[in-house]
């Protein structure tokens, strides 16, 4: 099958903004011999020397808080955490220092990093392994959190983010890792900034928001309910949890009076809760059912076995879906 | 003078009883019981068994991604032999070995590690902590459980194991510091594997021992060859005893060998030579431990290979009853909700409601799982 898996374009992304920018340099654990744990670094070792790709002794706080240092120098560093379940250790630096840089200093100091961590369920993992925590990140000023859905929009949004002025905290669907090849752009240079959300799919009778691997199974359910029902949904992919791009959302629900949104988290004050609340504050009067949100529960992300039961699954979409045109 | 040297008031010894060969050394040697040394070594050759199958199990895709023990089953057999059963045990997440020799039954680790909440099987007895999958974050809980028994005037002692890995995140020196200002009942049982995944030691630390930095702390602090049965005994025991008696804590770095992959998701091959891996292969902590035992005249050809076969029925037997255990297990929802809170809050229990109604329906279409 033709194209790049989701590996290989979050590989190529990195490859390309290392050659461009001899500031951008990759420090993690495994990162360098051994290509990262999911093979997302996989060669660039021997192209770019173990000065720019780096293995590191076994420290989220150091990888995090070394990369702050090194973009205050004036480096590009991108830092890797095996887990996002293994970045708590380091969140003390993303609160404290990452997110506060620029402000702390009035501007004379920024610090541009990006962290990349594989997220999410789905792929029959250990305990810490399978959460979905993009609330703790978003919930932090100063913070950009991107995700990607596709093996184009990683390669496009971790160069984007690479090159952002502002920290990037970078969570990468790892169920998506292998999921479905695409073909990358053949001019590589233009890379469009972060920008907000993007309409996957333009419709008419409800809004459909996702992220991530949830995307998936969206718009798998709008297929089946476009097939069975008579009706045209609005997909959209958030693709930025932070900043939110509330506006697009707003502008869809302004058209369709109707919204769910779809995401592995825990519901309780997840994003699903921030967009329902900006659609009741600026589209109040075009509603026509309450948002709708379908999501992971409120309880610790089961062992693996179950892991299928806690995600949303196509048919409480589906149901969700219905149950909000009906309403 | 302005310049003088400080004096440390610390040395590190290291350790062994027991060479590569099987010699012992007979002024070290401890007085362990007959039934005992045979219990550990039948132990020993279980669990070889047990991770060999585990691998088999995991390659046709029976179980999830797991840990191997293989090469350190003398670091943690000798270790936790030293325990007693109402002292604390503190686990990373490759103590497989430890925790057979506290009581968990294999079915239980082979559900666990299917995936299932229904493999975690402790009782109010317990004193064995969870596996902590976050290296280096149970340290501390070792600390402060110590502490609670410092402050209860209890007897129990704390083990607490990490490997080489851990001792460059801040949770490792964090708690070793709190442990020796507190003087508290805790030995940290550092598993020196010599690799965290990729990276070997040398480029995890320069320091020329990890039992150093237990001096750094203030506290006691050597090395044992922890594929020598024996020394990680004597080193463990003496360390609990002293915990026991109010002395403070100790630091005891184990010199082993990680003889297979880091866990079922990666290949060593990629990142280590295979001569490093044969060399270690020579100091297997299992035959010197057989040796050992042959020379004493508690064991010959005949019983090893009497108890491998044994070793290999109990596994059969155990992978049986998981497979049981599976069938009977299903997919029901109620893992996922129990336990979350002391008592789920109003909204938690609507969504089991909701997780329960989605089972029925799809077991009403007649869908199965």
């Amino acid at each position: 099958m033709a194209g790049v898996t989701m590996v290989q374009a979050l590989n190529q992304a990195m490859r390309e903004e290392m050659a461009r920018d001899e500031t951008v340099l990759l420090l993690g654990e495994d990162v360098g011999v051994d290509g990262g744990i999911f093979r997302v670094s996989d060669g660039l070792l021997d192209e770019f020397g173990e000065k720019r790709v780096v293995d590191t002794p076994l420290s989220e706080v150091a990888i995090v808080g070394s990369a702050i240092g090194l973009a205050l120098y004036g480096f590009r560093p991108i830092a890797e955490l095996q887990f996002s379940g293994f970045s708590y250790q380091a969140f003390h630096q993303v609160e404290g220092h990452v997110s506060r840089y620029r402000k702390r200093s009035q501007g004379r100091y920024t610090v541009p990093l990006v962290i990349r961590m594989p997220y999410g369920a789905g792929v029959r993992a250990l305990e810490h392994h399978s959460e979905s925590r993009e609330a703790y990140y978003a919930h932090t000023p100063g913070l950009k959190v991107v995700i990607p859905r596709s093996p184009r929009k990683a390669w496009e949004l971790l160069k984007a983010s690479i090159r952002d002025p502002d920290p990037v905290v970078f969570m990468e669907p790892k169920g998506l890792y292998r999921r479905g090849r695409e073909e990358l752009p053949k001019d590589r240079r233009k890379v469009p900034a972060l920008d907000g959300a993007e309409i996957v799919q333009e419709g008419e009778d409800i809004t459909v928001v996702a992220y991530g691997a949830m995307l998936y199974r969206a718009m798998e359910a709008v297929k089946t309910l476009e097939r069975e029902d008579v009706v045209n949904a609005e997909i959209i992919d958030l693709q930025m949890i932070a900043p939110l791009d509330s506006d697009t959302v707003n502008a869809s629900v302004q058209k369709t009076g109707r919204a769910v949104v779809i995401h592995e988290a825990p519901r309780t004050l997840g994003v699903g809760a921030e967009i329902a609340a900006r659609i009741t504050e600026e589209s109040f009067l075009s509603l026509e059912a309450p948002v709708k949100r379908i999501t992971g529960y409120d309880v610790q992300v089961p062992m693996f076995a179950r892991e299928q039961l806690y995600l949303p699954s196509e048919e409480r979409i589906l149901q969700g879906m219905r149950d909000t045109l009906a309403f | 003078m302005p310049i003088k040297t400080v004096d440390l008031d610390s040395e590190i010894t290291h350790l062994s009883i027991l060479d590569e060969k099987g010699r012992v050394d007979e002024e070290l040697e401890p007085d362990i019981p007959e039934e005992d040394l045979l219990d550990l070594f039948k132990t020993m050759l279980l669990v070889r068994e047990f991770d060999e199958r585990k691998e088999k199990l995991q390659r046709q895709g029976r179980i999830g991604t797991f840990a191997p023990v293989r090469g350190q089953e003398a670091a943690q057999l000798g270790s936790i032999y030293a325990l007693r059963k109402t002292d604390w045990f503190v686990p990373s997440f490759r103590e497989t070995a430890a925790t057979i020799w506290r009581g968990m039954r294999l079915e239980d680790d082979l559900v666990y590690t299917a995936g299932y909440e229904e493999g975690i099987r402790f009782t109010k007895e317990s004193r064995d902590l969870p596996i902590a999958v976050p290296v280096a974050s149970q340290i501390p809980h070792g600390v402060g459980i110590a502490w609670g028994i410092q402050l209860k005037g209890a007897d129990d002692v704390v083990l607490t194991f990490f490997g080489d890995g851990a001792t460059s995140e801040g949770d490792f020196h964090e708690a070793l510091n709190f442990a020796q200002v507190f003087r508290l009942p805790v030995v940290f049982l550092c598993q020196n594997n010599r690799w965290a995944i990729s990276v070997p030691l040398h480029k995890q630390t320069h320091s020329k021992t990890l039992a150093q930095k237990g001096i750094a702390y203030g506290m006691r602090s050597l090395q044992v060859d922890g594929n020598d049965i024996l020394a990680v005994y004597v080193a463990t025991r003496e360390a609990i005893e002293r915990a026991r008696k109010g002395k403070g804590p100790t630091f005891i770095e184990a010199l082993t060998y990680r003889l297979s992959f880091h866990t079922t998701a990666d290949d060593p091959t990629k990142y280590r030579p295979a001569d490093e891996v044969k060399e270690w292969e020579k100091r297997d902590p299992l035959p010197r431990f057989q040796e050992y035992l042959i020379k004493r005249g508690h064991l010959d050809r005949d019983m090893v290979k009497n108890w491998t076969t044994a070793a290999v029925i109990e596994v059969d037997h155990a992978v049986e009853r998981f497979e049981r255990r599976l069938d009977g297990m299903g997919r029901d929802p109620d893992a996922i909700f129990e336990h979350a809170y002391a008592k789920n809050p109003p909204y938690v229990e609507r969504q089991r409601r909701e997780v329960e109604d989605w089972v029925r329906a799809r077991r009403e279409e007649g869908g199965g799982e």
